[in-house]
């Protein structure tokens, strides 16, 4: 490996970037860094800031950042927007909400293609998160695509999960009812300059008092992320989830879960290469072909395709030997 | 068009200075997304340094300036100045916009590659991209 890895020690944010562009690209090299950087990290706060697309998160992400700084606190961002499902391309406009950290030295702002995954973030978010936070920046961000109602894996990615929800647009308290309020330790109503912000945080209080008796109330808070309105107390209520987190016992839990999560789906991608890898392409295709023509069930299929693995893995290493 | 995981091309299209047409900036980067690249978008009135940071942080492959306003000359040295300062020596640079011709030589001699000019085709564009970057 070059010295990239020694210059990311030192603190140089080109290697940062770098860095993160090979682990983005999952190519063998990123897991190289990965592997070397990986023991340095697990100290930041990870955020996930979720909700409608246009709710403010770009914004508000930027706004609590600025707080962030005002505390003497160093801010890693990931910011994701959607590829084209045709094209596979993508346009990433987040950074033109926070512009005012574009100079900050204790600000790194990456905007991330959704490149196909589901649950509106990138394939390579956790893995890019891990490096943020390998780099020592005190909170890394993440900021989710926002397309729909169920991002809720942005919950199992961040140890403080915020959903942003605006007021007067009805189909908010819909969004919620879907589920994805189950997510959130945090909701905030943003764009509380907009009429009716106290009319959507009672509709909250209401809709948080029919939860089952004993499980947790997130906290409610009103923001106007464009005026940097109502991040102090977003700022405080983070730092109050965390230690509710450690004091509780559920920051142990979710690490735990998170690296599960994430080992498995690993595990998943790995043997599906191998099975990619153990039957030709012309094989597989004959084998889907026999399905289309209802001739074969799609589980019969697929087991013969991994008993193809099986039955290749023994002659691979007879052949090393 | 390429795979969906498959490594992309990243653009930085980025307007500096208080121009505010930024119709071509943005048809540009809808072209360059629709052709399968990755394009961070700024928005309008970027300062050199804004730039320069941007693409660092972005680590992008492609560095595109847009401009109408007729100050090309006075701040595209400094973007590249501010690049060179941080080390993003290895990216392409060009441009495109209201860009006389007696100005190509200078703007060549910064090391832009290629001018686009109103009435240009697109698909060029996304062509250039795509013939001078290699991943
Ligand atoms: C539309 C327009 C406006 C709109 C802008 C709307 C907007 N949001 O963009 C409005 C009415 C607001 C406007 C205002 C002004 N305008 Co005006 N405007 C134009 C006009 C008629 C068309 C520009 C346009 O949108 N073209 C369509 C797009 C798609 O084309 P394009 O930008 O050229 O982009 C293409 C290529 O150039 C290239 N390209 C462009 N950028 C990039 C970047 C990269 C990386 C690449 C690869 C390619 C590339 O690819 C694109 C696709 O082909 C031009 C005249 C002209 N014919 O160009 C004047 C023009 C640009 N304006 C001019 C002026 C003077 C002004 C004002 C100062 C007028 C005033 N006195 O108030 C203001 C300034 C506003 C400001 N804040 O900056 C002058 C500039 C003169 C100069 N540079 O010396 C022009 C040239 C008119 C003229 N002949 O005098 N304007
Ligand atoms: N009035 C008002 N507008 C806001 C507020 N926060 C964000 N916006 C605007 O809402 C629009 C979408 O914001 P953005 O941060 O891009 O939303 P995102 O799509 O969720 O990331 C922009 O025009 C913002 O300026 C707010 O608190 N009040
Ligand atoms: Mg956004």
């Amino acid at each position: 490996m070059d010295d990239l890895v020694q210059r990311f020690l030192n603190g140089e944010r080109r290697a940062l970037a770098r860095i993160i562009s090979r682990v983005e690209n999952e190519t063998p090299e990123g897991r190289e860094y990965l592997r070397a950087l990986f023991p340095h990290s697990g100290k930041t706060h990870t955020i996930g800031i979720t909700g409608g697309a246009g709710s403010g998160k770009s914004t508000l992400t930027g706004a609590l950042a600025a707080e962030y700084r005002r505390r003497g606190k160093t801010v890693g961002i990931a910011a994701v927007d959607p590829s084209s499902p045709f094209t596979h391309g993508a346009i990433l406009g987040d950074r033109i909400r926070m512009q005012d950290l574009a100079l900050d030295p204790g600000v790194f702002v990456r905007s991330m293609a959704g490149r196909g995954a589901l649950g509106g973030l990138a394939p390579a978010i956790d893995e890019v998160v891990s490096i943020m936070d390998a780099f020592g920046f005190d909170y890394v961000v993440i900021e989710t695509v926002g397309a729909g109602q169920d991002e809720v894996e942005i919950a199992g990615t961040a140890l403080t999960t915020i959903l942003v929800n605006n007021p007067g647009t009805g189909d908010d308290i819909q969004a919620l009812k879907a589920g994805i309020i189950e997510i959130a330790d945090i909701l905030v109503v943003n764009k509380a300059d907009h009429p009716g912000a106290d009319v959507l945080v009672s509709q909250l209080q209401a809709l948080l008092s029919l939860a089952p008796k004993g499980s947790r109330r997130p906290p409610i808070l009103k923001t106007t992320a464009t005026r940097g309105e109502g991040m102090d107390a977003l700022a405080d209520a983070i730092a109050a989830h965390r230690v509710e987190l450690e004091t509780t016992g559920q920051l142990e839990k979710h690490r735990a879960e998170d690296a599960r999560h994430q080992v498995l789906s690993i595990a998943r991608a790995i043997l599906l290469e191998k099975i990619r890898q153990a039957t030709p392409e012309h094989e597989l295709q004959a084998l889907v072909d026999r399905v289309a023509a209802r001739q074969l069930d799609p589980h019969s299929a697929a087991e013969e395709l991994a008993a193809a693995v099986e039955q290749s893995e023994p002659r691979a290493i007879k052949r090393r030997v | 068009m390429t795979a969906p995981t498959a490594t992309k091309i990243r653009v930085l299209i980025a307007k500096p200075g208080l121009d505010g047409h930024d119709r071509g900036a943005k048809v540009v980067a809808r072209a360059l997304r629709d052709g399968g690249c990755e394009v961070i978008y700024t928005g309008i009135r970027q300062t050199p340094e804004m730039i320069a940071e941007a693409a660092l942080q972005e680590d992008v492959d492609v560095v595109g300036l847009s401009i109408l306003s007729g100050a090309h000359l006075e701040l595209f040295p400094r973007v590249v100045a501010e690049l060179k300062k941080r080390g993003v020596d290895d990216v392409l640079l060009f441009c495109g916009g209201i860009i006389p011709d007696e100005d190509t030589k200078p703007l060549e001699d910064l090391g832009f590659s290629a001018i686009f000019r109103p009435g240009t085709n697109t698909q060029d564009i996304v062509k250039f991209v795509y013939e001078h970057v290699t991943k």
